[in-house]
C-alpha cells in the first residue's frame, strides 16, 4: 500500500491509522529498502518562505531539491552543505527531496569546512510515531530555546519521525572557484598534504584523494571558493604549500565544479559491482584503516576524514576495520547492518529515545534506534 | 520567578549525604558549611540567589560519576555549574541541590593540529582554549562575551555563540566530541575525533541541554588556523530602518563577514560617555568586520562600502591600522560596562529575522514609553541576535519587576515576529515561564521526553528550561520514588 498525504493533518492521519510498519519515503533515490506501507512525503511540497537577505529558507519537507536549487540560484545563494546525489551510486531514479537529505544529513565535499546538513538545520516540522505533531527550533540562525530536536531529526532517517517541515540557512555563492591538483601522492603523504592545506589560512572548502584517477595515477584536490582576486591569491599561496611536487592550479570555475561533483557523487564507483561503504575516521588514521579494508576501489574525501570504499560483496568491512575512533556505514549493499554498532551505553540512549518518539516501533522499522 | 519547595526529605538527610560525598571526593573537595557554600548562591543572574545544600568540586570524571552515583542513589538534586557566568540563572542552586562545579577540571588533554582539535577538560575557560593553541596560529571559533571567564561545560551547556558566529557557527558547530557522565554515575564518550554522529545525533541533542542531561566533563572541540587579518568598518546611519536595509544588501550581495554588530542611540551615547571610542552621534551604528589578507580584506571592503555609500551614511570610518581598528571595536566591547556605570540593567537575548528588525526596534521604542523605563539596544545583526539593555534601579521598589514585565514582553514580540525567546544565554529558570509562549504543550512534551531518557528520576537542574507547571508531574514522581 502507498499512503501520499496532502498535509501536515493528512500526515498525522495517515501514522495514527496505520496498522504495520511504514516506510517513509522521499524521492526514493538513497536506497533505504525496509518492509512497511510506503508513506511518501512528495505531496506535502513547495517552498513556504525565503528570505535571501536573512539567510533563510523553509520548505516543505516534500519539495524536490531541484525546486529548491534553483530558488537559491535564481538569487546567487546555495545549499552551503553540498548534499551528494545519490542516484548514481546506487542506480535509483526519482527526485531527491529536502526531506530526505535532512533525514539522512546528507553533506558533502565543503562538510569539512562548513559543516554538515545539520549544522545548516534552523527547525523542523515533524510527526512523530504516536501521530503528535511537533515542532522545534525556527527560522532563525540562533537559537538555544529548550533542547535542539532540530539535531535529533537530522539523520535520523525518519525513526523518530516523519519531518513535515524544514527551515534552513543558506549562504551565498562564491564569485568563482579553483581547485590546486597534486599528482602522484601515496594515501598517507595525500592526507599529510591535505592536513598543511586545511590547516593554513587560506580557507580550503573542499580536500579530496583519489588513489587511481581518470588517467589511472593518484590526484589530490584542494579547492578555493570566492570572489576572483582572493581565490587567485590562495591559490597560489596553497600551491607554493607544496614546492617540489607536481602541482597544477585549475581555475577555469566550470571545471572545479564538475571535478567536485564527481568527488560530491562518487562517480568512480558509478555502475562498479560491489558494496559501498562510508567511513567517518581521524584523519590521520585514514590511510591505515584503508588499507585494513582491503577495498577494490577508494576515494578520501574531507582531508580523510571520509573514507568511501568499494569492496567485494558481502566484505565484513567493520571486523576488518576493528576499534577504532569513528564509524561505517554500509551505503549499499545488504549483507551488514546499515548502520555502526552503538556501544552498550548509547545503545541503550538510542533505544530510549527510538522508545519515547516511536512507541510502537512503526516508523521505518529495522532502520536505527 | 518562583522556584519549587525544598524537598525536606532531602533537607533533613544533609549530614548523611555530606558524609557519603566525603566517602567519594578528597576532603578539600566538599563544601557543606554554609559561609562556605553561600559562594555559590548564584550566577550572573544576580538578582535570584539560594545557596546550595553542599558544593563539590571534582577533579576527574571518575569523581564527577562517583558523586553523581551517591546523589542519584540518595535522590539529591544536582545542579551542575561551570564558572558561574550565567546570565539566564542556569547554575542557580536549589536548597536541596548538590551544586557540582567542574572548575578543578581545566587541563588540555591533548592539542592535534593535523587533525585540527583540542581536548579539554570543561572546567577551562572558553579564551584560555584559544590561548592553548594561538601561537601555533590556531584559535577556538565561539566568542562570548564572557570568554574571559566562562567555562567550555557552560559554553556546551547553553550551546553559547558569540560575536563572530556569521561565519563561524556557534558551539554546537564546533563540538566534535565528548565525555558525558549520566545522573546514574554512567560514563560515555559521544562522538570524537571524527566528524557526524555514527547514529542519532546525541552530541548535538547534549548541547544546549543546560546541564539537564548529562555532566560533560572532557569536549573534544574543532580548531581553526587564524586568518592572516581582519579589518572592520564603521558606519554610522540616520535611522534604524535604513540601517537595517544596508545589512540585508550587505548579505544579498554575497559577502560574507565574520561580525555584523549593531548599535541604536541610547547605547551609542552610553558607551561614548563611558569609552570615548570617537562613535558618531547617529541613530544607528553598524561594525561590519571582514577576514583575510590585506589584499581580500581591501576586495571586500570595497563592495561593503560601496553599499553603504547607497544607503547615504552619516559617517563612513574604515581602519587604517590596529590601533583604529581596535578603537573602533572599543565602544562595542565596553557597552555592556557602559550600561553597568550608568544604571542597574537587564540584558535580553531574543532573536528575529533579519528582516523584522526595523519594527521590532520602533516597537521596543514604543513599550519603554509604556513602561517608562529605557533600553538601549547592542546586538548582533547579521543573524537578528538581539541584545536590548533595559534599565533600571535595582533600589527602587517594584522596578525589578517591571522590568521583568517589560522583558517578557519584548520577548513575545521576538515570537510573535517569527523568531526565539533566547539566541545564545540559555532558558534557565529567566525565560523558563516564557516558554508556552514560543512552544505549544506537545513541543514541550517532545522535548522533556528526552530528558525522561537521559535522567529519568529529574534529578538533574530540575527546575529550569521547562515551567515549572509542566514538568511539576515529572519531579514530584521523582521525590515520591525516594
Amino acid at each position: 500500500m502507498k499512503m501520499r498525504p496532502e498535509s501536515e493533518t493528512d500526515l498525522a492521519e495517515a501514522i495514527a491509522t496505520a496498522n504495520g510498519p511504514i516506510r517513509v519515503q522521499g524521492g526514493g533515490t538513497r536506497g533505504v529498502t525496509l518492509d512497511g506501507d510506503v508513506l511518501e512525503t512528495g505531496g506535502l511540497s513547495g517552498i513556504t518562505l525565503y528570505e535571501p537577505g536573512s539567510l533563510t529558507l523553509v520548505a516543505q519537507a516534500g519539495t524536490p531539491l531541484a525546486e529548491i536549487e534553483a530558488a537559491l540560484d535564481a538569487e546567487g545563494q546555495r545549499l552551503a552543505f553540498e548534499p551528494m546525489d545519490h542516484r548514481g551510486l546506487m542506480g535509483t531514479s526519482g527526485a531527491p527531496t529536502i526531506g530526505g537529505v535532512v533525514a539522512a544529513n546528507v553533506s558533502g565535499p565543503r562538510r569539512v569546512s562548513v559543516g554538515a546538513c545539520r549544522d545548516f538545520m534552523l527547525g523542523v516540522r515533524y510527526v512523530d510515531g504516536t501521530s503528535t505533531i511537533v515542532k522545534n527550533g525556527g527560522r532563525v540562525m540562533k537559537n538555544v530555546t529548550g533542547y535542539d530536536l532540530v539535531k535529533l531529526m537530522s539523520g535520523s532517517w525518519g525513526t523518530l519521525g516523519v519531518l513535515t517541515e524544514v527551515s534552513l540557512k543558506v549562504l551565498p555563492k562564491p564569485e568563482t572557484a579553483a581547485s590546486v591538483l597534486i599528482d602522484g601522492l601515496s594515501d598517507a603523504d595525500a592526507v599529510s598534504a591535505m592536513a598543511k592545506a586545511l590547516g593554513s589560512p587560506f580557507e580550503v572548502s573542499g580536500a579530496a584523494h583519489i588513489p587511481v584517477g581518470l588517467d589511472g595515477h593518484p590526484v589530490t584536490i584542494l579547492r578555493i571558493e570566492g570572489f576572483a582576486g582572493s581565490v587567485a591569491y590562495r591559490a597560489d599561496q596553497i600551491a607554493a604549500l607544496f614546492g617540489g611536487l607536481a602541482v597544477r592550479v585549475e581555475r577555469d570555475a566550470d571545471a572545479v565544479a564538475k571535478g567536485w561533483r564527481w568527488v560530491r557523487d562518487v562517480e568512480a564507483f558509478h555502475g562498479r559491482p560491489g558494496d559501498v561503504w562510508r567511513i567517518s575516521c581521524t584523519p590521520s588514521e585514514a590511510a591505515a584503516l584503508a588499507t585494513n579494508v582491503g577495498a577494490e576501489a577508494l576515494l578520501y574525501d574531507w582531508g580523510g576524514g571520509l573514507i568511501w570504499a568499494r569492496v567485494t560483496e558481502g566484505t565484513d568491512v567493520r571486523t576488518r576495520l576493528g576499534l577504532f575512533d569513528g564509524h561505517a556505514t554500509l551505503v549499499r549493499g545488504t549483507g551488514q547492518a546499515k548502520f555502526q554498532p552503538e556501544p552498550g551505553p548509547i545503545a541503550a540512549l538510542s533505544r530510549g529515545l527510538r522508545q519515547k518518539f516511536d512507541p510502537k516501533g512503526i516508523l521505518n522499522t529495522g532502520l536505527m534506534g | 520567578m518562583q522556584m519549587p519547595t525544598p524537598d525536606a526529605n532531602v533537607l533533613s538527610r544533609k549530614t548523611q549525604i555530606v558524609a557519603r560525598l566525603q566517602e567519594v571526593l578528597p576532603g578539600d573537595a566538599v563544601i557543606s558549611d554554609e559561609m562556605e557554600t553561600r559562594a555559590y548562591e548564584c550566577d550572573a543572574l544576580t538578582a535570584y540567589k539560594c545557596a546550595p545544600l553542599a558544593v563539590v568540586l571534582p577533579s576527574s570524571t571518575e569523581e564527577v560519576s562517583a558523586v553523581l552515583k551517591v546523589c542519584h542513589d540518595m535522590g539529591v538534586p544536582v545542579v551542575p555549574r561551570g564558572s558561574g557566568t550565567s546570565l539566564a540563572g542556569g547554575a542557580l542552586p536549589t536548597a536541596d541541590c548538590v551544586l557540582l562545579g567542574v572548575a578543578r577540571m581545566n587541563d588540555v588533554l591533548e592539542t592535534d593540529y593535523d587533525n585540527r582539535f583540542i581536548r579539554v577538560q570543561t572546567g577551562r575557560t572558553n579564551l584560555s582554549v584559544t590561548g592553548a593553541v594561538e601561537a601555533d596560529g590556531f584559535f577556538y571559533a565561539p566568542d562570548p562575551s564572557s570568554q574571559l571567564a566562562c567555562a567550555i561545560a557552560g559554553n556546551i551547556a547553553m550551546n553559547s555563540g558569540g560575536a563572530h558566529c556569521l561565519k563561524y557557527g556557534v558551539t554546537t558547530n564546533n563540538l566534535m566530541g565528548v565525555t558525558m557522565v549520566q545522573m546514574d554515575g554512567t560514563v560515555m564518550e559521544i562522538g570524537g575525533k571524527h566528524l557526524d554522529a555514527g547514529g542519532y545525533d546525541l552530541l548535538g541533542l547534549i548541547c544546549g541541554s543546560e546541564g539537564q542531561l548529562g555532566v560533560v566533563t572532557e569536549a573534544t572541540l574543532r580548531i581553526l588556523p587564524k586568518p592572516e587579518g581582519a579589518r572592520p568598518v564603521l558606519m554610522g546611519f540616520d535611522s534604524n530602518e535604513v540601517a537595517g536595509a544596508c545589512v540585508a544588501d550587505i548579505i544579498k550581495a554575497g559577502v560574507l563577514p565574520v561580525a555584523i554588530e549593531f548599535m541604536d542611540r541610547p547605547c551609542i551615547e552610553a558607551t561614548e560617555a563611558f569609552a570615548k571610542a570617537g562613535y558618531p552621534m547617529c541613530e544607528a551604528l553598524l561594525i561590519v568586520e571582514v577576514e583575510g589578507s590585506p589584499a581580500e580584506i581591501d576586495e571586500q571592503l570595497a563592495l561593503i562600502l560601496e553599499i553603504a555609500r547607497r544607503h547615504n551614511p552619516v559617517e563612513l570610518r574604515e581602519a587604517k591600522d590596529a590601533d583604529e581598528a581596535g578603537r573602533i571595536w572599543l565602544g562595542r566591547k565596553s557597552a555592556f560596562g557602559a550600561m553597568g556605570q550608568i544604571n542597574d540593567y537587564m540584558c535580553l537575548d531574543g532573536t528575529i529575522p533579519v528582516s523584522e528588525l526595523p519594527c521590532v526596534l520602533r516597537r521596543i521604542g514604543e513599550m519603554s514609553k509604556e513602561y517608562g523605563l529605557d533600553v538601549a539596544n547592542v546586538f548582533h545583526a547579521g543573524d537578528g541576535n538581539m541584545h536590548p539593555l533595559i534599565l533600571f534601579d535595582a533600589n527602587k521598589e517594584g522596578d525589578l519587576e517591571l522590568c521583568e514585565a517589560f522583558g517578557a514582553d519584548i520577548l513575545r514580540l521576538c515570537v510573535e515576529v517569527g523568531g526565539c525567546l533566547t539566541g545564545e544565554h540559555g532558558v534557565g529558570i529567566e525565560k523558563r515561564d516564557l516558554m508556552v509562549d514560543q512552544f505549544a504543550p506537545a513541543d514541550l512534551e517532545a522535548q522533556m521526553a528526552v530528558k525522561d531518557v537521559f535522567d529519568p528520576a529529574w534529578l538533574l537542574n530540575p527546575a529550569k528550561v521547562f515551567p515549572l507547571a509542566a514538568s511539576e508531574s515529572r519531579r514530584s514522581v521523582a521525590l515520591a520514588a525516594e
